[in-house]
């Protein structure tokens, strides 16, 4: 009994059994929910794994399914980033224990009773648990949001090499409070509309009704808020990495500044399309978009900077080729920086491109192939986030030599290739015609499918490896039970 | 390409004979390849997957035995309208068993071609549209009256062939959906005949009938009740050309060389409402140059064959995936 109640212990109290569970919890739905769509369903997989699962999945309803699948995802994924935020940073004992509970709870309710209510037909006590999760995590954030005041002398930052006020309050978490409150406001963006919306399975995807002229504000309010959640998301990891990285310095004063006045702006102008200023919204975005990019560009000089400077302190003079060996060195480090590097080309740079030629060249081909450039690049973004978090729990768990690099390297690898495929079939239309695309396409989809296939090989590994230490008594686990990632930070 | 595979052969070798060196039994298992194998693969691949697709590749020819040149009643009524099932009403009108043919678009092109309804210019036929009222509605472009294209002649893709005299049909594809038209020339087909294209609500209620049913045939799909992508049909090769249209009226329980089909046909005898080719339809909404698509295609997942999708283009737009039929009043 007691060797249960430690592992519970382990995998519900701890900073790390916590992300582990939350890493584990996404790792299955994503294997088991990927089988239902694109070539597993062409393959006759999907079939399969309906019956199995006696699952009811009404054709009216796939809009609803999906948004409650993206939801169930996201709420984890924001559980773990709350884990390392409360892991991270100083805050009273209180706070992080009742944000913990209360997000834990939240995302375990609304995944699994969210899935349920979706795809195992209409228990409407499910919904109403899946609702009770969601305002569980709502309230986790309001917690978590106070728990951050940065305003608190306690919190106040002594030491000059990072950004702080004269009067000594820490910029950092105040960019990190900025954050959690505009996630929290900006979630109220999705619940108003879903509520209206979401009267059982009366919704729509937003990438559905780009180009209808005319909107109403709950139609808007559901575009703001998809793109303003995972804006977030990305802010609070870059910030999350930044600390883990230990980020400071001249190039830490000028991003942190920049990050909180970006998430800002950015949120004014996400606000601003259910207000009379919608028709200038977009340019109060990008005006926003700016400065948040712009700090994680400085956050990546800092650390290519350091990891040279460290790589190479025993030579006298580092040639081009020893400094680009000591930056790739670990690739857990690396990584992080190079996924949002990379993320310029399959994200940012796509949506700037399209913005740019939208009626010369994307408005003229039918609104099923501008979805799919809308759902493929945003589906990258979402999934180079989950590399970062893999990146850096690959470093929490201790990985170490030969297996970190191959984990490292596996995961930037393996999904840069998949991201870079769906890159390419995004903008096909480019370089191909209809009539003669069909060797292409099979080509991107083997290699999205390898990468993505094998990239959740490995994470299967890792987890069944985390599963069998867990049978042991003095397991890896046992070790972890007590760390906090506060103290695990690059020196 | 015997050079080229024995040069990665004596690369692959050499590898293994410096690996030989230090350990022979760790040789037998690690084998490095060359760089420049890996990069030649990787170039092979990209290649084979750039190889030209033979657009004129062998097609079974099947008579299905619907007639394109068939009419559907429609009475007049409310019916169930969209995803949400909104209440709609309309009045009694006929419409097409079967989407236009190429063989009958290309009858078309003789005799409006004869008497100057349309012209061929640089390639392409071209006919006059009266244009529509402009807004200036953001993304909204200008449609003025004029000359716009119905078909392009010079696209491969195009299966109405002209020897200078005579449009014909590309043998094989008589009785397949006209494809590779603009909105406008299907606008132009329908308008010669005194027909038009149907209303979206008017192209719904025709593939829906009274209920709630999200495909024309009921409420689940299968790959024998359809066209639409890897459906394996007898006119899809997805290793090469992919998907390609199949007759109209294809999906009507006949057996075809062994192939069986489910009877797939709307409440009111439609076929095709669902797969095989998307279909213009008539409307045109205020602040909006482009035009709606509906009944997915040959190139599109299930979930485009709800017949509450919507799809758009603009005007000019024509696929191989794309057609029409039409509809008028009683």
């Amino acid at each position: 009994m007691q060797a249960i109640k430690d592992r519970f212990n382990f995998l519900f109290s701890s900073t790390k059994g916590l992300i582990l569970v939350a890493i584990a919890m996404i790792g299955l739905e994503t294997a088991l929910f990927g089988m239902l769509s694109g070539p597993m369903a062409e393959f006759g997989v999907r079939d399969v794994v309906v019956r199995a699962l006696k699952m009811d999945l009404v054709q009216a309803e796939r809009e609803g399914r999906i948004i409650i699948l993206y939801h169930s995802i996201a709420m984890a994924i924001i559980a773990i980033e709350t884990y390392m935020v409360t892991s991270l940073l100083k805050m009273r004992e209180f706070y992080k224990t009742a944000v913990r509970a209360l997000v834990t709870v939240g995302y375990l309710l609304a995944m699994i009773f969210g899935m349920g209510f979706a795809y195992w037909g209409h228990n409407w006590a499910f919904h109403g648990l899946y609702i009770t999760g969601l305002s569980l995590i709502f309230f986790a954030g309001v917690l978590l949001t106070i728990a951050l005041w940065p305003w608190n002398k306690e919190y106040y930052q002594p030491d000059n090499a990072y950004s702080r006020t004269k009067k000594g309050v820490d910029l950092e978490r105040m960019a990190f409070f900025a954050t959690a409150l505009t996630t929290v406001i900006s979630a109220l963006f999705g619940a108003v509309p879903g509520s209206y919306f979401g009267n059982g399975f009366e919704t729509f995807l937003a990438e559905n009704i780009i180009r209808y002229p005319h909107k109403t504000v709950m139609e808007y309010s559901v575009i703001g808020h998809l793109h303003i959640m995972l804006a977030l998301i990305g802010i609070m990891l870059t910030l999350i990495i930044g600390r883990w990285l230990n980020f400071k310095g001249i190039w830490h004063k000028i991003a942190m500044p920049l990050m909180i006045l970006g998430t800002i702006v950015l949120n004014l102008g996400v606000w601003g399309v259910v207000t009379p200023l919608e028709p200038i919204a977009h340019m109060i975005i990008y005006v926003g978009a700016t400065p948040s990019m712009l700090a994680a560009l400085f956050l990546l000089i800092w650390s290519w900077g350091k990891l040279m400077r460290e790589g190479t302190a025993h030579l006298e003079k580092p040639s081009f080729g020893q400094n680009i060996s000591a930056l790739t060195r670990d690739p857990l480090k690396f990584g992080p920086t190079w996924q949002m590097l990379f993320m310029n080309f399959t994200t940012s740079g796509i949506g700037i491109f399209m913005a740019v030629k939208l009626d010369e060249i994307f408005r003229v081909w039918p609104a099923r192939e501008e979805r799919i450039e809308l759902t493929g690049h945003w589906h990258v973004l979402s999934a180079i986030i989950a590399t970062i978090i893999l990146l850096y729990y690959g470093d929490i768990i201790g990985l170490k030599g030969r297996v970190r690099r191959w984990y490292g390297w596996g995961i930037l690898l393996l999904s840069d290739l998949a991201f870079a495929s769906v890159t390419i079939f995004e903008m096909k239309r480019l370089f191909i015609s209809e009539a003669e695309q069909q060797p292409l396409v099979n080509l991107l989809m083997y290699l999205m499918d390898f990468g993505l296939a094998m990239l959740l090989l490995l994470l299967a590994i890792v987890m069944v490896w985390r599963l069998v230490d867990l049978f042991k008594p003095k397991g890896r686990w046992a070790e972890e039970v007590d760390h906090e990632l506060a103290a695990e930070v690059s020196k | 390409m015997k050079r080229v595979i024995s040069q990665i052969s004596h690369w692959t070798r050499t590898s293994a004979d410096e690996h030989g060196k230090k350990s022979l039994k760790s040789a037998s298992i690690r084998v490095h390849p060359h760089p420049v194998v890996v990069v030649l693969a990787i170039t092979l691949f990209f290649l084979a997957s750039c190889r030209p697709v033979d657009l004129n590749a062998p097609m079974p020819a099947f008579d299905t035995g619907v007639n394109p040149d068939a009419w559907a009643q429609i009475p007049a009524g409310e019916f169930y309208y969209g995803q949400h099932e909104d209440i709609e009403n309309t009045a009694a009108y006929e419409i097409m068993v079967t989407d236009v043919t190429v063989g009958q678009y290309a009858d078309f092109l003789n005799v409006a071609l004869a008497d100057g309804s349309v012209e061929l210019v640089d390639g392409k036929i071209v006919g006059y549209y009266p244009g529509d009222v402009f807004r200036g509605v953001k993304h909204e472009e200008k449609i003025e009256a004029g000359d716009w294209l119905f078909i392009p002649l010079d696209d491969p893709s195009q299966r109405v062939k002209f020897d200078g005299a005579t449009f014909i049909a590309q043998p094989g594809y008589e009785n397949h959906p006209m494809t590779m038209v603009s909105w406008f020339g299907a606008w132009g087909y329908c308008s010669y005949y005194g027909y038009r294209l149907p209303t979206e609500v008017e192209w719904e209620k025709a593939a829906r009938g009274s209920d709630t049913r999200p495909f024309p045939w009921g409420e689940e799909i299968a790959r024998e009740n359809a066209n639409f992508y890897a459906s394996r049909d007898p006119f899809e090769d997805m290793s090469s050309f992919g998907s390609r249209t199949t007759p109209v009226g294809f999906y009507n329980s006949n057996v075809y060389d062994g192939f069986r089909t489910l009877d797939s046909a709307s409440p009111y005898g439609l076929y095709d409402m669902a797969g095989n080719v998307w279909q213009w339809t008539g409307d045109v909404y205020e602040g909006m140059h482009v035009r709606f698509l509906r009944g997915g295609s040959k190139d599109t997942y299930e979930m485009d064959l709800r017949l509450w999708v919507r799809n758009n283009a603009t005007p000019t737009y024509v696929s191989p995936g794309v057609g029409f039929r039409c509809t008028k009043d009683q």
